[in-house]
């Protein structure tokens, strides 16, 4: 076998969420082609969205990703409000900011201990890692229940929660309901830094890429709801103009929507953006914890994104405590909402990255079109490009490490394809 | 002596949005006692390994929705001894059934620029509809506990044991208050599938039916309820009909019900 020429293929990627597959052809000793292939079917959602009522979205678009419901109820919840001209302030932006800490914690716990770390300590799944290192498995499952049990309470299940509405919620736990979760977050924030001083002890790549990162960016905390959404390279823009400035290229070569900025630059959203660019707005123990893992203020490796991931896991932990410690009974639920037409945008960050809603709805708040962009159709663009620096100068492993390597590489966007809505299915081409 | 071997288990997408398989992962207290009991074969959601066919259980999330997903359903039910649907996307044909009140045309090209490149059925389908189902999990999201208790009582040889009762039952369990009679609040509890522990009426909100119909439910007498005493408009009934399990024969009867009348 020549290993300057080859194809690798993956027919269905392990350890993400949703079905992919990766194509990679090397052709003298060059990276001729690189694909990742979606081939998750479409499930239709901006169009059976028309005609629904605007209470009805945060319910509906939850159902388009079992593992991050809280993003997209939080980007629809949002943007209804922003249509309507009602802004949430006080103790239900907190605990809005509170439900999110726990999407953050048990999807990221999920991807750091589950899906990637196995990649690093050469097992096929955490299941065989466990076997392993036991404790270092129970602890971190343990710890992303603890996500779940706040996602549980204020939620009322961990899987597309049902007490998130337009407003605000429909009943809020008492002050008792809360209380044991406060203990639980403090053994959690502990475990937490242990798993940053853990993932930074991880074998790690060296790849450095010099990306452009966007993440919400707000003037007083680390983002989950609100700010401007800002880049490394000069983007600074409100959400209302994403539409202008954000677009999604079909290429020739390819059938999948690649998210692009300006009609040409690729970028970059997640952790890594978030941490990059808000690197200032984390609690003063999530810095800490970054500093002695060795991360700086920015972050260019996407291996490292194990780290990452952990130093917000701990901000969650730590944000989620804060919001605790000083919670106080809102009023109401939520506030009175009061339909009119116009048309509502939000952009909010998911755990995987920036999460845009846009509704335009009439006088009786019924949805008349709706847009939703989810984050990895975002990175696709970048997974691609990383997978070909990622494997030239790897060409001389052999394919069975090569594609572990390079799967490992994917992963490192905790790429969540069940968001289907702008995955179309890729017709393959060859040369 | 017979040589033990430990059942395989496999676990399989279709159109979804992985919510029912990760239900497994989130059994955070169970799942290295579930996977010390079984053989994880097949779950790439989980792992990079796979065992080659066949499985003892199948479990088996998402709906149909292209042809190749068709004739994918019928090599799994080859392979699979038990084969368990979990969730309404399996059992229903999920939210993306909606497509079967509608031209799918349309639908591909409110959404995507390019429709020629989109390759998909008109209809989504529950997996029943395709191949024999052993047994079909609720929910949307499917209860874990549930799911638990299906996996062990498969691997045990008996029936699971999972009520098939009315929201409503699970309500007067919990001590709710029920939100239709005290506070006049539309209520879908009385006609749905009890699993989920009837969550929203002690969140103070009515039932939108995750679960799908329970067993003969009243739909129209509901329904009539709905819209004479609380007053709900009829749009508003077809909408709350044609959810996660709009295509559930039930909810299915009463939605075009509704919109026949029109």
């Amino acid at each position: 076998m020549n290993p300057q020429s080859r194809t690798l293929k993956v027919d269905y990627l392990a350890r993400v969420e949703g079905e992919g597959a990766m194509h990679l052809k090397i052709h003298n000793g060059q990276v001729d082609e690189v694909r990742l292939e979606i081939f998750e079917p479409p499930r239709f959602f901006e169009a059976f969205l028309q005609g629904r009522k605007y209470g009805e979205a945060p319910d509906i678009t939850a159902r388009i990703c079992g593992i991050c419901p809280i993003a997209y109820q939080m980007s629809a919840v949002h943007a209804m409000e922003r249509a309507f001209g009602i802004t949430v302030n006080g103790p239900l932006r907190e605990l809005r900011r509170l439900i999110y800490c726990g999407e953050w914690i048990e999807s990221h716990v999920l991807h750091v201990s589950m899906l990637h770390a196995p990649d690093f300590l050469g097992y096929p799944d955490v299941i065989q890692m466990s076997q392993d290192h036991p404790e270092i498995v129970q602890k971190a499952l343990k710890l992303k229940k603890t996500g779940n049990d706040i996602v549980n309470l204020l939620g009322g299940r961990e899987i597309h929660p049902i007490n998130v509405r337009v407003g605000g919620f429909y009943r809020i736990p008492t002050k008792k309901e809360f209380a044991p979760l406060i203990e639980r977050l403090k053994w959690a924030r502990e475990t937490a830094l242990e798993m940053v001083r853990w993932t930074s002890t991880l074998p790690q790549h060296e790849f450095e890429q010099d990306y452009e990162f966007v993440a919400l960016r707000h003037p007083d905390e680390y983002p989950f709801n609100e700010g401007r959404l800002v880049s490394n390279k000069g983007l600074d823009i409100e959400i209302g103009e994403y539409e202008q400035h954000f677009t999604e290229l079909h290429l020739p070569h390819s059938t999948a929507l690649h998210s692009v900025i300006d009609g040409a630059r690729t970028y970059f959203t997640g952790p890594l953006a978030r941490y990059s660019l808000n690197f200032d707005k984390l609690s003063p123990l999530a810095q800490d914890a970054a500093k002695e893992a060795g991360l700086g203020s920015a972050c260019n490796n996407p291996f490292q994104s194990i780290i990452v991931r952990s130093v917000e896991t701990l901000y969650a932990c730590d944000e989620a405590l804060r919001i605790l410690e000083q919670f106080v009974m809102p009023d109401q639920p939520a506030v009175e909402i009061e339909p009119q037409a116009g048309t509502g945008y939000s952009c909010t960050e998911a755990p995987r990255g920036i999460l845009y809603h846009r509704y335009q709805l009439d006088d009786n708040g019924l949805i008349m079109n709706a847009k939703i962009v989810p984050p990895t159709s975002q990175n696709q663009r970048s997974i691609e490009n990383d997978l070909r620096q990622f494997a030239l100068p790897r060409l001389d492993l052999s394919d069975d490490d090569l594609t572990w390597q390079c799967e490992q590489a994917i992963r490192n966007y905790d790429p969540c394809i069940s968001c289907s809505t702008h995955f179309l299915k890729l017709h393959i081409e060859r040369t | 002596m017979l040589k033990k071997h430990k059942p395989k288990l496999a676990v399989w997408k279709f159109a979804s949005c992985d919510g029912c398989q990760l239900s497994l992962l989130d059994c955070e207290d169970e799942l290295l006692a579930v996977a010390g009991a079984v053989e994880i074969a097949y779950f790439p959601e989980a792992s990079r390994a796979t065992m080659r066919p066949p499985y003892d259980l199948s479990l088996v999330e998402g709906s149909i929705t292209t042809a190749h997903d068709a004739e994918r359903i019928q090599d799994i039910r080859r392979v699979s001894k038990s084969l368990i649907t979990i969730g309404a996307c399996a059992t229903a044909g999920g939210i993306q059934s909606l497509r079967n009140f509608a031209d799918v045309q349309d639908f591909i090209n409110i959404v995507y620029a390019s429709p020629e490149y989109i390759n998909t059925l008109a209809t989504s389908t529950p997996i029943a509809t395709h191949v024999f189902v052993d047994y079909q999990l609720r929910g949307c999201p499917i209860n874990k506990m549930q799911l638990v208790e299906v996996i062990n009582a498969y691997l045990n040889g008996r029936k699971p044991n999972i009520a098939s009762h009315s929201v409503c039952i699970e309500c007067k369990r919990r001590g709710t208050t029920c939100v239709m009679v005290a506070h006049g609040t539309p209520c879908l509890g009385p006609v749905t599938h009890a699993g989920c522990g009837a969550i929203c009426p002690a969140y103070n909100r009515g039932c939108y039916g995750c679960f799908g119909p329970m067993e003969t439910p009243n739909t129209s007498a509901l329904s009539t309820q709905w819209h004479e005493t609380l007053g709900v408009d009829k749009d508003d009934i077809i909408r709350v009909f044609r959810g996660f399990n709009a295509f559930a024969e039930e909810f299915r009867k009463e939605s075009d019900y509704y919109e026949s009348a029109k």
